[in-house]
């Protein structure tokens, strides 16, 4: 038998999920913010591969369905970091509270 | 519960794995941050190991300790407006407070939903030959969504270095 059961690792990334969402919306940094969304991202990951393992229908579906978030996540990252650098050059700022020029 | 080795190695990368991300929230500096960020995802690695999804494991620690935290640094170093990352919001200490609250309590109810949750099937036997299983899965029956993800991966690029670029362009006619 397995000796982990399956509401541990889910409680584990509940728990990473949290933190990245506590992140997210509290940090002032804008790379904190998308390193928050990648670390919530994974704890999406970490659910996909545990019912992919111990899960009502257990198959390898969730592990490919996890390569596919892990692409998205880079695609992401790429673009939100080539977003922040530009916006850094017009703004000279990442503080997430004086990206406002959507607002008024 | 009988102790196994597999349950110790849990707890343990368990425990790096939320220290990482409790230290992502209460350190001072950005670099630090993102530091502490990388042992969360390397022991995500060793919980995709236990978890039997070896391949995840090797790609976990290419994309995101090796090429996502370096994009990150590179972002910080690039910008490097001022490294603390403190003081509070417009807000203050009160928005902090309940989005703690909030935070907490999507985690109860999540917490409410999955604590006793058993599906009680055997586990497949997914660490046999696993990038092959994972290698046939993609080539038969997805097929179109990896091609698809290759033509996202190139757009997103692109679209990446042009954004990023400096136009040299506009700026002489600017000057």
């Amino acid at each position: 038998m397995s000796g982990v059961p399956v509401s541990a690792y889910l409680a584990l990334a509940l728990i990473l999920f949290c933190i990245g969402l506590y992140g997210a919306l509290t940090k002032k940094n804008t790379i904190i913010v998308l390193i928050s969304i990648e670390l919530m991202l994974n704890a999406v990951n970490i659910n996909l591969i545990t019912f992919s393992k111990l899960g009502m229908a257990p198959a390898i579906t969730g592990q490919i369905f996890a390569i596919f978030v892990i692409a998205v996540a880079a695609a992401e990252v790429a673009v939100g970091i080539a977003i922040l650098l530009s916006l850094y050059r017009n703004r000279k700022t990442v503080n997430i509270d004086d990206m406002n020029q959507l607002k008024n | 519960m009988t102790v196994s080795g597999e349950f110790i190695a849990f707890l343990a990368l368990a425990l790096v794995a939320i220290i990482g991300g409790v230290l992502l929230l209460n350190l001072k500096k950005v670099v630090h941050m993102v530091v502490a960020l990388v042992f969360t995802f390397l022991s995500i690695a060793g919980i995709y190991v236990l978890l039997s999804a070896e391949f995840l494991a090797v790609v976990q620690i290419l994309v995101y300790s090796g090429a996502i935290s370096i994009i990150m640094l590179f972002g910080i170093m690039l910008t490097k407006h001022n490294d603390e990352d403190e003081g509070d919001s417009k807000g203050g200490g009160w928005r902090k407070a309940f989005l703690f609250l909030g935070v907490l309590a999507f985690g109860a109810v999540f917490y409410i939903g999955i604590y006793n949750l058993d599906f009680g099937s055997a586990p497949a036997a997914l660490h046999e030959n696993n990038p092959e299983q994972i290698g046939i899965e993609l080539y038969s029956k997805y097929v179109i969504p990896f091609e698809l993800m290759s033509v996202l991966l190139l757009v997103a690029f692109v679209g990446a270095i042009v954004l990023s670029r400096n136009d040299e362009k506009e700026e002489a006619d600017k000057e």
